[in-house]
């Protein structure tokens, strides 16, 4: 055997090696997923969705949860996406380089990896006690706000960095200011990775459990939050509590609304792989 | 020129011009004075200081960090690099084409209209007027008027680099500069941009850098010789080109060097 078709094998054994771990990953997830449609599909009815939480499995519905839910994906969104977007417009557009944009740099990114139940600490510390909001859905929201920040911001620069050089010093060139230049050229031509970097990043605060509990969010809340200082619970927390409880009637609920979180979070990230596709076809 | 033209009769002036990056000197001593309604070229091998000189009278410059630089840039008598002087302003009047066509990702229509929406004129029948004006002029009319909404980035190179012109002549200025402007297009577009330049120059004064010495043999009526920061010699072209005064310019011209 000489050394070309050695290399073939090679060649052909990383590619089957390479599709057996995707679909091991794919097969995992469909194991699961089966086990959730076949446990939960069959509990999802109207009463299901606009039933608050009961001790009796059958009665129990997820209205305070979905609805909780909403209110933390819009208030988070409301608090995120302006403060991320900005602090990533400054960062790559006015921070001079220095040892403390450096600092700052590093900082952000290993944020956006902290894990998240520490963010509900901090959240816990200062919006909880100090601010004195109790477990309400803006401490929630502000502490959710946090942990997407690093992530948020970090996909706004990369987005304002792959806006060419030569376009912005075109636009100069005629005499536009910086903020122009920013906000009718550059912002435009990175929006769409934008808003795919901060669905993701709200796709993720959805479905956090860990700082909510941390903070103080219920498990047990029979009434639908009307302000944002309301006690709140979501989807997670819910799905959490059934699954701990020894009633099987619970864990039926549980997959339900598993079903439910899951719907609502592909079709964020459908909503970002479609507007991604979209202006990947525009630019070309 | 004649001998009794007094100074304030140039459109542009660079008065003793020194420029560094940091502590390297790139530009020693330049002096060049330049005519309204000409087209002054500027040549010399690569590194010469030539684009950097051009850079000048548009402050591009400025975004570099080390830059800086003694001497008076003039145009119409005034130094721009005085403390007052709005860069923007300025901009709007030294227009500049780059040398590789740098359309916005935007439609054609929306490309040329850019500069002057952020001047804030959003009337769309001033718009429109003034967008087919500038594409005539940039004589890319009749191959876009009927897809002025589509993107720009779905242009030819040679078709966008006449856009780039055509958004620069838009917003009216009276100097142009061009930085190698054809020199990644086909021998077509050039042509077409060469043309061009010859029409323009009845409105506008026009300095541009150029690699290809028959393009500044053809198209300029001064031509400025740069050589390792030097301005080695400036003269008409005719003079350059066929009776250089200094041996370097006629060894770089007839292809000894560079």
């Amino acid at each position: 055997m000489n050394n070309l078709q050695r290399n073939k094998i090679k060649d052909k054994a990383f590619k089957y090696f390479g599709v057996t771990c995707t679909f091991f990953g794919i097969f995992i997830l469909g194991v699961f997923l089966f086990g959730i449609i076949n446990d939960g599909v069959s509990r999802i009815n109207w009463d299901f969705l606009t039933n608050l939480p009961s001790y009796r499995p059958k009665k129990a519905g997820i209205l305070t949860a979905w609805t909780g839910t909403l209110w933390i994906f819009g208030l988070t969104a409301i608090f995120a996406i302006p403060l991320g977007i900005a602090a990533a417009i400054y960062l790559e557009e006015y921070g001079k380089k220095s040892w403390f944009a450096n600092l700052l740099e590093i900082n952000i990114t290993n944020l956006a990896g902290v894990p998240s139940i520490i963010y509900g600490i901090l959240g816990l510390e200062i919006f909880v006690r100090l601010m004195g909001l109790g477990g309400s859905l803006l401490a929630g929201s502000f502490t959710l706000s946090l942990l997407i920040l690093p992530v948020i911001i970090v996909a706004t620069r990369e987005a304002l960095k792959a806006v060419p050089l030569t376009t912005r010093t075109a636009s100069y060139a005629l005499g536009a200011t910086k903020w122009q230049t920013i906000w009718n050229l550059v912002l435009p031509a990175s929006l769409s990775s934008i808003i795919t970097g901060v669905i993701l990043a709200l796709a993720r605060a959805v479905g956090e459990t860990a700082p909510l509990i941390v903070i103080g969010a219920l498990a047990y809340v029979p009434f639908v939050a009307k302000t944002p200082l309301d006690e709140f619970t979501v989807m997670p927390i819910q799905i959490f509590n059934w699954i701990s409880r020894p009633q099987h009637g619970f864990t039926i609920n549980a997959a339900a609304a598993i079903i439910i979180l899951l719907a609502f979070v592909f079709v964020m990230n459908g909503i970002a792989v479609y507007i991604r596709i979209k202006a990947k076809k525009k630019s070309h | 020129m004649s001998e009794s033209q007094s100074e304030s009769s140039f459109k542009i002036e660079a008065k003793n011009i020194d420029v560094f990056y940091g502590e390297k000197q790139v530009l020693k001593d330049v002096n060049m004075p330049i005519e309204g309604n000409t087209v002054t070229a500027l040549i010399g091998p690569s590194g010469c200081g030539k684009s950097t000189f051009l850079r000048l009278f548009n402050r591009m410059n400025d975004y570099i960090d080390v830059f800086h630089k003694k001497g008076e840039i003039l145009i119409d008598g005034k130094d721009i690099y005085r403390k007052k002087t709005n860069v923007e302003e300025l901009r709007k009047s030294v227009g500049m084409v780059f040398q590789k066509p740098n359309p916005f990702p935007k439609s054609i229509y929306d490309n040329i209209a850019y500069g002057l929406r952020i001047q804030g004129i959003n009337k769309k029948s001033l718009l429109d007027e003034i967008v087919e004006k500038s594409i005539r002029q940039a004589a890319l009319w009749d191959e876009v008027k009927d897809n002025l909404k589509k993107s720009a980035l779905a242009l030819s190179g040679g078709q966008q680099q006449r856009l780039c012109i055509a958004r620069t002549l838009a917003v009216e200025p009276s100097v142009i500069l061009m930085d190698e402007p054809a020199s990644a297009l086909d021998p077509i577009s050039t042509a077409k941009i060469e043309e061009l330049i010859q029409e323009l120059k009845e409105q506008y004064t026009i300095l541009i850098v150029t690699h290809n010495m028959q393009q500044a043999g053809r198209i300029s009526d001064k031509t400025g010789f740069f050589y390792m920061g030097d301005l080695v010699e400036f003269d008409e072209t005719q003079q350059i080109f066929t009776n250089p005064k200094n041996e370097r310019t006629e060894n770089y011209i007839s292809g000894r060097f560079g």
